[in-house]
């Protein structure tokens, strides 16, 4: 793999114009990626599953480039027709369409072929190959006091001829004072056995408000790793929800700086998985000063030979007193072959602290399913129904009532 | 009255050292030594294989190094693997014939060595250094069959017992310092329960560091034959020095067909001065094997010294119907590290396990909760309650909860949590209201959040514990 990957990496940077500080600054993320490679079990944070096997066994070996120049036509994708939104489209790891058709259009500056000059910090190697390989950046900004009337849907696709490749994108979102932004992002793919690696940046000025909602429901043969950095002003909120279904293998990794006071984090995922999935959400929520809040909510619903994990951490440095964290996962496991691993943890160096965490796990409660069949529904209702209700408890801790409606109607989920 | 208490006990009172000649073995470790340390125990060669096999292994394991406290470069190679007081070079037949120095010793740590003090009911086998020192208790012991001596006594008198189970808990492959502790051990407390007995009284080790530069590895192997029960303690202190010594026990527990093992340990280490230098590293491997149906393992522990504890008591639920449980206090103060908590792993059926672990940190200090609870695949029907609390006082320390869950049987269930919090102003001032200085206070509170795990103890080694807890938070409030 060594071998394609260098060349590949010569292939990238021939074929594409970087500045010397450019291609300086791919080389050493490309070096650190040459050193450590996919992450493994070694590492902490995949303590629970072997990228690199998951690579091998699903994928086998893969090419590292990918020449957008020949195929800049749009595969047709299918778009989202209940809501009115704004459009980002991903083909392949390259921005292919931006369309702020909604908005003002002073209000929102658009900088595509951002590059980056230095590490600022090392974060993990899947990080590294995404600097290295990536091509130039978009960052988006939003001016201050203004919020976005619709929301914006990122498409992430492939082309139907891309196999056997990775492909990286990355945007960085700035949003200024008092500012309202919120993002879906939705995966059509068009090919399989594909490494899709995403990095997100999200800078949130005071005040400002971000909801972030991930919905992976195609079903697909794709391997999958977002990571999506948030560093948060005093008074901001941000949203995640993460709807985990679709994908073969999909690692959602979230790291929260909380930076000013009375910022908050909430972070909330479903994990529904049928066969062989398996998915993971991690989470990094930094309590860095005074007063900041935090809440996460992560419910599974297991059948067959899938796998969800579950890594939630709380940090609360010395100085963040008066932090509140709390932490819930649950998961019910429907099949004796699915399994359900979690690692809710707790750092904490404040004393004038409230955190805490609780994880279950277990089958669904026959006593309920009996009550439910005592009153007519059959087996197959009752269970529905309590999966429904189980599951409803998530989706209902969405604030966005349109998009609330729309991943109800996705997941079939009626109250 | 309390005050002069706390005055006598505020700084470590175990701290003292007693002279006394010893034996040592020559500094450092490679096979010569663990040759020394065989011959001079007369070990038959069985054993002698079995240490340089560990040995081997031990060649190309290394240490660990994602616990949480992080500690220098340990010089393997610059401490004394064998101790022993040197009148203990033909060993004495009864407790008349100890060193008087010795006796003293014992005493003056309130171990029931002697006749009068027989009356407490609790046989104890004393480690001194490497060697066990003396066994109570023998006579009415031995007419139920209960075998209770040091380990190197076992080796010679009751071999097929030794060989049977030596090793299978923790095998010769485990982590780096279990497989060095096979390697080196030197002695420990044995005990075997014959089928269908209770044991009559509480069976006790004391352990002791007394000489410098010297590393204890005790290993302790407490079988109980089908249907019988026994409940053991193990006590610990060591003198006050400026280096850091290194504790590495192994204990092997294996409960056969109904039997129940009830394993409590009140450690209280030196764990260094106010700075944080010298003190103890305690990274002990203890692990408990439910090997028969309908078994029970129970460990509680009562961390207070050492200044850095580092262990895992595990229970493998192999039986069906087997039960484990942890009970834990750790309690940290000025620059003690803790990372600590249990392994659950269920394989039989309908076995069910719970852990409740408190941690209190103040100070300078860090504690962390760390265990792992895994239900496999065949452990149908299985069910585990994990609750762990820390209670944190002043912001220079640190308390972390690490669980590691893993459910791979759609019958089973797992349930965990955790808080941290501090002492609620309001219950401090309720108490302070009462008349309670706010030291008295804090030990009130405490001793209420840590009750739960304290109740698990025997009653002599509670109210020890409940003191020892008011005292390890001295001078963290106010």
């Amino acid at each position: 793999m060594e071998e394609q990957l260098k060349i590949d990496f010569e292939k990238n940077l021939k074929n594409f114009s970087y500045s010397d500080q450019e291609k300086k600054f791919k080389e050493i993320n490309f070096k650190e990626f040459l050193k450590q490679g996919f992450p493994n079990r070694k590492l902490e944070n995949w303590k629970f599953s072997d990228l690199s096997q998951i690579i091998k066994s699903n994928i086998g070996e893969l090419s590292f480039y990918n020449n957008y120049s020949k195929e800049n036509q749009i595969e047709k994708i299918e778009l989202i027709n209940e809501l009115e939104h704004n459009k980002l489209i991903i083909v392949d790891g390259k921005i292919v369409k931006i369309d702020f058709k909604f908005e003002d259009k002073d209000k929102i500056e658009v900088l595509v072929d951002q590059s980056e000059k230095t590490i600022r910090k090392n974060i993990n190697s899947l990080i590294n190959l995404n600097n290295a390989f990536s091509n130039k950046f978009c960052k988006i900004i939003i001016k201050k006091n203004y919020s976005l009337k619709k929301p914006l849907v990122i498409y992430h696709s492939t082309n139907k001829n891309t196999h056997f490749s990775n492909t990286n994108s990355r945007i960085d979102f700035k949003l200024e004072e008092n500012t309202c932004l919120r993002v879906i992002d939705i995966f059509k793919d068009n090919s399989e056995k594909n490494f899709i690696n995403i990095y997100y940046n999200f800078e949130l000025d005071k005040s400002s408000i971000l909801k972030n909602y991930k919905i992976d429901k195609t079903i697909n043969n794709n391997v999958k790793y977002s990571y999506n950095n948030v560093n948060q002003e005093a008074d901001s909120i941000s949203e995640t929800f993460i709807l985990s279904s679709g994908s073969k293998f999909f690692k959602n990794e979230i790291n929260c700086d909380l930076q000013g006071q009375h910022s908050s984090a909430f972070v909330n995922g479903i994990f529904d998985l049928d066969e062989e999935n398996h998915h993971e959400i991690k989470s990094n929520i930094n309590h860095l000063v005074e007063n900041t809040k935090s809440y996460q909510l992560v419910k599974s619903v297991l059948e067959k030979k899938s796998k969800a994990v579950y890594q939630g951490k709380i940090f609360v440095s010395s100085e963040a007193q008066k932090t509140d964290g709390y932490q819930l996962s649950n998961a019910i496991l429907l099949s004796e072959n699915s399994e359900f691993n979690a690692k809710p943890e707790l750092e904490i160096y404040a004393d004038d602290v409230k955190c805490s965490h609780g994880s279950s796990s277990g089958s669904l409660d026959e006593n309920s399913i009996f009550y439910l069949m005592s009153r007519g529904l059959n087996y197959k209702e009752a269970k529905k129904l309590l999966i429904n209700g189980f599951l409803l408890d998530v989706i209902e801790k969405i604030t966005d009532g349109e998009i609330k409606n729309l991943i109800k109607d996705l997941m079939g989920v009626k109250e | 009255m309390r005050d002069k208490q706390i005055e006598d006990l505020k700084d470590y009172k175990y701290g003292f050292s007693t002279d006394i000649e010893s034996i040592k073995a020559p500094k450092g470790l490679n096979e010569d030594v663990i040759k020394f340390i065989s011959n001079i125990k007369k070990e038959p060669k069985w054993l002698l294989d079995w240490r340089l096999k560990a040995f081997e292994r031990l060649k190309v394991l290394k240490e660990p190094d994602w616990q949480k406290p992080k500690y220098p470069k340990i010089d393997y190679q610059d401490l004394y693997y064998y101790s022993a007081p040197k009148s203990f070079n033909d060993k004495p037949k009864s407790l008349d014939e100890l060193d008087p120095k010795l006796l003293e010793t014992y005493k003056k740590l309130g171990i029931p060595l002697q006749e009068q003090k027989r009356l407490n009911g609790i046989a104890v086998d004393a480690v001194f250094d490497s060697v066990s020192v003396a066994t109570t208790f023998k006579e009415t012991l031995t007419k139920q069959g209960i075998i209770f001596c040091s380990i190197s006594e076992a080796v010679q008198e009751h071999p097929e017992l030794v060989k049977k189970y030596l090793g299978t808990v923790i095998p010769l492959t485990d982590h780096f310092f279990a497989t060095l502790n096979s390697a080196v051990f030197t002695d420990g407390s044995f005990v075997y329960i014959p089928p269908g007995v209770r044991c009559p009284m509480e069976l006790s080790t004391y352990f002791r560091i007394n000489a410098s530069d010297t590393g204890q590895f005790e290993r302790t192997l407490i079988i109980a034959d089908k249907g019988s029960y026994v409940s053991y303690l193990e006590g610990c202190t060591a003198p006050m020095r400026d280096e850091n010594q290194l504790h590495a026990a192994n204990v092997e527990l294996i409960a056969l067909e109904d039997a129940e093992i009830k394993y409590s340990t009140v450690q209280n280490w030196y764990p260094g001065d106010k700075d944080g230098k010298g003190g103890i590293y305690n990274f002990v491997t203890k692990r408990g094997l439910c090997k028969g149906n309908n078994s029970k393992i129970s460990w509680t522990q009562v961390e207070t010294g050492s200044a850095i504890t580092w262990k895992y008591p595990s229970c493998i639920l192999k039986g069906d119907n087997s039960i484990g449980e942890f009970y834990s206090i750790a309690i940290t103060n000025n620059h003690q590290k803790a990372d600590t908590g249990t392994k659950m792993i269920h394989l039989g059926k309908n076995t069910k396990s719970k852990i409740i672990s408190k941690g209190i940190s103040a100070g300078y200090s860090d504690m962390t909760y760390r265990g792992l609870v895994d239900i496999s695949p065949n452990a149908t029907n299985s069910n585990n309650f994990t609750q762990c609390d820390s209670l944190l006082m002043g912001n220079k320390c640190g308390a972390h909860t690490v669980p590691y869950i893993k459910n791979k049987n759609s019958d089973s269930n797992i349930a965990h949590e955790a808080t941290t919090s501090k002492i609620s102003e309001e219950q401090l001032h309720y108490c302070q209201q009462r008349g309670l200085n706010a030291e008295e206070a804090v030990g009130l509170i405490v001793n209420g959040f840590c009750k739960e795990v304290l109740q698990q103890l025997p009653m002599e080694f509670a109210v020890e514990a409940q003191k020892l807890v008011g005292i390890s938070l001295e001078g963290s409030v106010g």
